[in-house]
């Protein structure tokens, strides 16, 4: 029995994958670590952008320039008082935040950060992503139920409704992407665009990147889309029950939810991790530019998209409910199917030539 | 019976016994971010579409109008203030025009033309919290800020002007507290040179923006006839296409020696109502610079029993004399009221930037009204918010409530 471990043709593959696991340990803690450290600072990031857009300064008492805020922030909601209604459903009312926090931390491991970096790097990491995504509205709607709240309800419904109206329309717009790439990996998809005109499928999918662009708005619940927490109508949606540290996993979820939606922006429609070639062609620049490690080339373009999602939160109204379904259903979705058949249609039309 | 009749199914829709769908009863208010104060609206929804709506008022009330009774006319002015808060300036000089047309007395040219400027400036700092608090509401959350930014410099006009922001009470039976400044009117006449180039500001966030139009367009449609019935007044009668502004057609203070155009609007929806506001900023502005430049010399209030005599400037020897004056009527006014008030009753209405704000006075000579009753404008429109919701979305109900701008503290006195 003993010899049987201590041999080392069996013993090798053991220390093997122990090693294996504690580096997937590693890059998972990683990858919550910069979630995490994300979600603090894109609020900080959010309330500054959007101060200075309102001719305002934004969080600056807490630290120089306010760079503690989003601790001090954290630290408060950790220690609130956690207020659960009476009525409440308490089982289900303790599990939907996880959920929908569960739902978008898990969404970070087919994020591929930059070369053979992912956690897990599944063919099918496309659809992992849109399942995720989908689960995360359970989260919502059991919040929404479990709260027995008017409002909460309302919200709840509102935002089970958005968020399946939309995921077809994403599905749909990543289609093209599909299609062009021939697979649902995203790293696949990243060295897939290498062939195409600068590096991106941004130019041969632009149909594909307008709808996913409104639809990604839509599925994170972000304004002007954001009727599921709308202030104004609903107090605050399907969590105005929920206070304390369950509110702030709602609320880590919602900001990890832009995060991964950027990300799937980004890899399906910009290149991921790989620098633009259009600048790799500028002489000096070119040189420079290519010497960033891919992944802050990565983090960029995600924060790009990041910062457009606080544009357009000041910039524009909410849209009403109905207006929002119309947008869905009556645009989104034939302008999403019609780019497939174009793109289908190309791509038989051309395979002799790629 | 109707109403019963019309949240039953179509008999050609059959539906298994045992389901049936009812409406849910959601409380909106009186603590609610967009109900502008403490209004509550029970609404009926069958979905998210309002089968009912009923709004609820009273949890503001403060009972101004008992408690007008039981002061002389002059003290009661600080209770105007606290009506619509948001333009305290503007209820003052309702009140005060109402009591000198009771009394009888007609304050001095400069005062006449001083209200004017102060009444206007009150109605843009209205109409700037109004586009602000309306515009969030609809989810645009920067203009917001914006109207804040040109607000607080009114605020600051005010404090220049009498020492206090939002509570001015300013005005006096028979004039104005005290004299305007040089400073105050250069201060003022700097923030109407650049005032609409930032009405210009908001319109590029919110006019021609295409969510802005459908949230607005079509949404809370009043048409004229409807609107005159429901007794509606101010920007959201003049949103529905009615040219009524008391300002033009029963002219009081020193809106008669002024050039300015009534907005009227024409679908009477809420963009409607948003447009006829903006463009009266801009009007408004208009009048203040005219005031201005036309402001002339001369006392602030007149020398009657019934107000204190105007503190100018004296002599020494005056002044001795000019205090036991002073004093002594004082006194008077404080202790009773003005003794020869007349008899009998009289109805007043001024152009508030809401709507129509009238003052109703029985006066029984005593120096105390035996009667104050206040004719609220949000009180009325508060009224017509059923009308403007049912059929309509909960999203709706928001940009109804907001486009009527109604403050509860006028709205429950």
């Amino acid at each position: 029995m003993f010899e049987n471990i201590i041999r080392p043709e069996t013993l090798e593959p053991i220390v093997r994958s122990v090693i294996n696991i504690g580096i997937i340990l590693i890059n998972i803690a990683i990858i919550v670590g910069i979630a995490l450290f994300h979600v603090a600072y894109a609020t900080y990031f959010e309330r500054k952008t959007i101060g200075h857009m309102q001719v305002r300064l934004g969080p600056i008492e807490v630290g120089p320039h306010g760079i503690l805020q989003p601790i001090a922030d954290g630290l408060k909601l950790l220690f609130k008082e956690d207020v659960i209604p009476q009525v409440a459903d308490r089982t289900v009312f303790y599990i939907a935040p996880v959920i929908f926090f569960t739902a978008a931390m898990t969404s970070l491991a087919v994020i591929p950060f930059f070369e053979k970096f992912v956690i897990a790097d599944i063919n099918i990491g496309l659809l992992f992503l849109f399942a995720m995504s989908s689960l995360g509205a359970y989260g919502i709607v059991m919040s929404g139920w479990a709260s027995n709240s008017k409002y909460a309800f309302l919200g709840g419904l509102r935002s089970a409704a958005q968020v399946l109206s939309y995921e077809i329309a994403m599905g749909l717009s990543l289609v093209g992407v599909m299609i062009m790439a021939g697979s649902l990996n995203l790293s696949e998809i990243v060295k897939a665009q290498q062939t195409y005109p600068l590096g991106l499928y941004l130019i041969p999918q632009i149909l594909g990147f307008g709808v996913f662009l409104i639809a990604m708005f839509a599925e994170t619940g972000r304004c002007p889309f954001d009727l599921p927490e709308a202030e104004s109508e609903l107090v605050a949606g399907y969590f105005v029950e929920y206070s304390g540290f369950r509110f702030a996993l709602f609320f880590l979820g919602e900001y990890i939810g832009m995060f991964i939606m950027s990300s799937i922006a980004v890899v399906c429609f910009l290149g991921g991790w790989t620098v633009p070639q259009f600048i790799l062609g500028i002489p000096l620049i070119g040189d420079i530019l290519s010497k960033i490690p891919n992944i802050i080339w990565f983090l960029l373009k995600v924060y790009f998209f990041i910062f457009l999602y606080y544009w357009v939160r000041a910039t524009v109204p909410r849209y009403r409910y109905d207006q929002l379904m119309a947008i869905g259903w009556k645009i989104l979705i034939p302008v999403a199917l019609a780019n497939i058949v174009i793109t289908g249609l190309i791509k038989l039309w051309v395979k002799g030539m790629i | 019976m109707e109403e019963i009749s019309r949240n039953q199914p179509p008999s050609d829709i059959r539906i298994a016994p045992e389901l049936h769908t009812r409406e849910i009863t959601l409380n909106m208010g009186p603590q609610h971010p967009a109900t502008h104060g403490v209004l509550r609206l029970v609404l009926e929804l069958d979905g998210e579409t309002i089968v009912k709506c009923t709004p609820y008022v009273g949890y503001l009330h403060r009972g101004t109008e008992k408690l007008g009774e039981n002061r002389t006319y002059l003290s009661a002015l600080p209770l105007t203030d606290r009506l619509d808060y948001v333009s305290s300036m503007n209820n003052n000089i309702g009140y005060v025009v109402a009591v000198e047309r009771l009394l009888g007395i007609e304050p001095p040219e400069r005062a006449k033309f001083i209200r004017t400027m102060v009444a206007e400036m009150g109605r843009i700092s209205n109409h700037l919290l109004w586009l602000g608090t309306h515009a969030l509401d609809i989810g645009a959350i920067t203009p917001f800020l914006y109207v804040f930014r040109e607000r607080e410099r009114i605020m600051d006009l005010f404090e220049e002007l009498c020492g206090a922001r939002l509570t001015v009470s300013y005005p006096r039976i028979g004039g104005v507290r005290n004299d305007v400044s040089q400073k105050f009117l250069d201060d003022l006449y700097a923030f109407t040179e650049e005032f609409p180039g930032r009405i210009d500001e908001y319109e590029t966030l919110l006019t021609v923006n295409r969510i802005w139009l459908r949230r607005t367009k079509g949404v809370g449609v009043i048409p004229a006839e409807e609107a005159i019935n429901w007794g509606l007044t101010g920007p959201v009668l003049r949103g529905s296409g009615v040219r009524y502004d008391i300002r033009k057609f029963a002219p009081y203070d020193a809106y008669d020696k002024v050039e300015f155009e009534i907005p009227i609007g024409y679908n009477g929806d809420v963009y409607d109502r948003y447009m006829v506001r903006i463009i009266e900023m801009g009007q408004a502005n208009r009048i203040i610079r005219q005031c201005i430049e036309k402001l002339p010399k001369g006392p602030i209030t007149i020398d009657s029993p019934f107000t204190l005599p105007p503190k100018g400037s004296l002599s020494r020897r005056d002044k001795e004399r000019f205090n036991k004056d002073y004093y002594s009527r004082h006194f008077v006014l404080a202790k009773s009221g003005p003794k020869e008030a007349p008899q009998g009753e009289i109805y007043v209405a001024t152009e508030v930037p809401k709507g129509e704000l009238g003052f109703y006075f029985i006066s029984d000579g005593t120096g105390r009204p035996y009667r104050m009753r206040i004719r609220a404008p949000s009180f009325v429109h508060a009224s017509a918010l059923p009308r403007l919701c049912e059929g309509g979305l909960v999203a709706d109900v928001i940009s109804n409530i907001g486009s009527i701008d109604i403050v509860l503290g006028e709205c429950d006195r």
